[in-house]
């Protein structure tokens, strides 16, 4: 069997990247390929990565609250990519108030503060197309 | 019968975070062996170990200043008159990310950032509403800005100066310190090289034509925030510090003359003790290295001044209404270690923007200290200690060694440049995040004590788009009005200087005074540099 690829990405301009990188060691610990995208990605430049990766997962990394236009701006991009049937993750400071709309907007998995890293790793595992 | 005592083997063992033996007991052998005992002396006198003033909070107590900033410059007004009202002593100010990054409000990439995270800043006009009514000589003011520093240090002297402030006297400081965010926080703009060239622009200028302002604010604390251990934490702040004074010594300004308006900004989350003895090592072993490395000769050029109390990677979401504890013992081991300022993170933020509610909790906390538990009375009551003299020369052993290691391996500025520091803390991080979910270290709510009681209801920030669409109105506005050949020649002197490697800091005022905004300085200047490229390492 293939290693899941991810593609995780820091969209908008928040530079709190310290979750994202545990995330992602993580993640390679457990045997997966991450590309990590580094900082301040535009969702075109998320939806472009993703598919010149042929990636499994689409994995963002928020913090500082622009998390929804975020994602109402990368779902048409990432559906114009082909990207429509891969895993779309996202994880950091997001208020349950918002996770049906980030559900809605076809981010299945969503990992708020204080999620532990082996629920995420199942997770990718068990949801990955 | 008495219990019989544990053999010392037997016991639990127990290692602080910068990797130091702790023992069940100290006394006036450890604090000789450690070489603690010389190092000691007096506060106001070198090695400053227990304080830069002779006198310190009895004299006067540390200035309390909260992290404050959304929304438009009016919204961020109101709350810098409500926390002076409850008495608050400085500001401390947050921007959106766009104005961090140098981009204006209506730049495309801006969508969704304006006022989101801090105050949006365009023009000088939003630095006048941000400061209406806020006396610049008994308030002093921070800015917590770094890519775009040398811009903002520029409004801030023309805000002041248009109001009738003698610059020659103006305090304040900025956070300005580029290098740290390559490592954590990450609002660069420009390359490594040209982005300390403008720290250097801006110490120089400063050191000329305002000397009481500080324009830099050294930060171990976004390092230790990215998975640093205490003494890397101010280890690396050190190597970083000496990177800048560096530049400024290599353009022909004497060490005493600039040294003395360096400032710090640590964390404070840990063990009580390591933390306070960090502090005291830190203190002594700055003034050392100004002393002995670059020939200070100004007690002031030798102070290790700071800033400490945030300690945000301490605080845990999980039952938030312990993080007002946390945040108690963090301002306890703040003011034990004589901190200049203080700015508490507040139970919240794990969850949104402080509500003014949370502001006040953690201001109150402070003036707790001062007005009810004698901790203004007298200076260095930790001083003495065996424990903490022992831990305070081992822990400065360690920030040498680390040191030292840096400079084997290329220097500070090299390192954060490939990206070796990042992946360094990073890999900490990671061990950190493991240990804690592996309930190896301990996080009280998070891995032992949990509750599957309701989280109190948080007070959610609220974000408003229509307040973004009046920022980009009034900065049309301000376009449409301002002389625009004015601002034409501004930007091209602007790129003119960045060319010949003149001080920028002239051209700089030059523009925000012809209304020039943050974006437009920055993309001139980023025609020249180009912008700073991330390393991914893992």
């Amino acid at each position: 069997m293939k290693n899941i690829k991810v593609v995780l990405a820091k969209p908008g301009l928040d530079g709190h990247d310290q979750g994202a990188k545990v995330v992602a060691r993580a993640l390679m610990d457990a045997g997966m390929e991450v590309i990590y995208t580094g900082l301040r990605q535009t969702p075109e430049a998320i939806a472009r990565i993703a598919q010149d990766e042929d990636a499994d997962v689409i994995a963002l990394s928020s913090m500082a609250g622009s998390h929804l236009p975020i994602c109402r701006k990368l779902k048409p991009l990432l559906e114009q990519a082909g990207l429509a049937d891969k895993l779309w993750v996202i994880g950091g400071n997001l208020p349950a108030q918002d996770h049906a709309e980030l559900r809605a907007l076809g981010f299945k998995g969503i990992f708020p503060s204080s999620s532990r890293l082996e629920a995420i790793v199942t997770y990718i595992q068990a949801n990955t197309p | 019968m008495k219990p019989k005592d544990l053999p010392e083997k037997e016991l639990r063992p127990v290692v602080n975070e910068s990797g130091i033996a702790i023992k069940p007991l100290y006394t006036a052998e450890d604090v000789a062996a450690s070489g603690g005992a010389q190092m000691i002396g007096l506060p106001g006198q070198y090695p400053f170990t227990r304080g830069i003033h002779p006198q310190m909070y009895r004299k006067q107590p540390f200035t309390m200043r909260q992290y404050t900033g959304f929304g438009n410059p009016a919204d961020t007004n109101q709350r810098f008159h409500y926390l002076i009202a409850n008495g608050q002593t400085g500001l401390n100010v947050a921007f959106d990310l766009p104005t961090q990054c140098g981009m204006d409000s209506d730049d495309p990439q801006a969508e969704g950032e304006v006022g989101r995270v801090g105050m949006a800043v365009d023009t000088l006009r939003d630095f006048e509403t941000a400061f209406a009514g806020v006396d610049l000589e008994k308030i002093t003011v921070s800015l917590t800005i770094n890519g775009a520093a040398a811009i903002l240090i520029a409004m801030y002297l023309a805000m002041a100066e248009k109001r009738g402030y003698d610059l020659a006297k103006l305090r304040g400081t900025a956070q300005n310190d580029i290098l740290k965010e390559f490592v954590g926080r990450g609002t660069w703009v420009y390359p490594v090289a040209p982005s300390i060239r403008l720290v250097g622009d801006t110490i120089e200028y400063c050191a000329k034509h305002a000397p009481k302002y500080s324009p830099v604010s050294v930060c171990g604390y976004h390092i230790r925030e990215s998975g640093a251990d205490p003494a890397q934490e101010m280890a690396y702040a050190f190597c970083i510090a000496r990177a800048y004074a560096d530049e400024v010594i290599r353009r022909g300004l004497p060490v005493d003359e600039f040294a003395g308006r360096l400032s710090f900004n640590f964390n404070c989350f840990g063990s009580i003790f390591e933390q306070v003895a960090k502090f005291r090592a830190g203190r002594s072993l700055w003034a050392k290295i100004m002393k002995e490395q670059y020939g200070a000769t100004k007690p002031g050029s030798m102070w290790l001044r700071m800033i400490a109390g945030g300690g945000g990677g301490g605080l845990t979401f999980e039952q938030p209404e312990i993080n007002i504890v946390r945040g108690a013992y963090y301002a306890l081991i703040c003011a034990l270690a004589g901190t200049q300022t203080m700015a508490l993170c507040c139970y919240d933020e794990a969850y949104t923007i402080p509500s003014e509610y949370a502001q006040r909790v953690s201001l109150r906390t402070m003036q707790l200290l001062i007005e009810e538990m004698g901790l203004g009375d007298t200076v260095d009551p930790m001083g003495g200690s065996y424990y903490i003299e022992t831990l305070t020369s081992q822990m400065r052993e360690r920030m040498e060694r680390i040191m030292a290691e840096v400079d084997e391996q290329g220097g500070i500025v090299k390192l954060v440049a490939e990206g070796a520091i990042q992946a360094k803390v990073s890999a900490q991080a990671y061990q950190r995040q493991r240990a804690i979910e592996e309930g190896a270290f301990r996080k009280v709510g998070v891995n032992c004590y949990r509750t599957e009681d309701k989280t109190p209801d948080m007070e959610f920030h609220p974000y408003k788009e229509e307040d973004a669409r009046a920022q980009c109105a009034a900065l049309a506005r301000v376009r449409n009005e301002r002389d625009k050949e004015k601002v034409r020649a501004a930007l091209a002197r602007v790129e003119t200087d960045a060319r010949s490697g003149a001080n920028l800091m002239p051209a700089i005022l030059q523009a925000v005074k012809a209304y020039a905004s943050v974006g437009e300085i920055t993309n001139v200047l980023v025609g020249e540099f180009g912008r700073f490229r991330e390393p991914v390492r893992f």
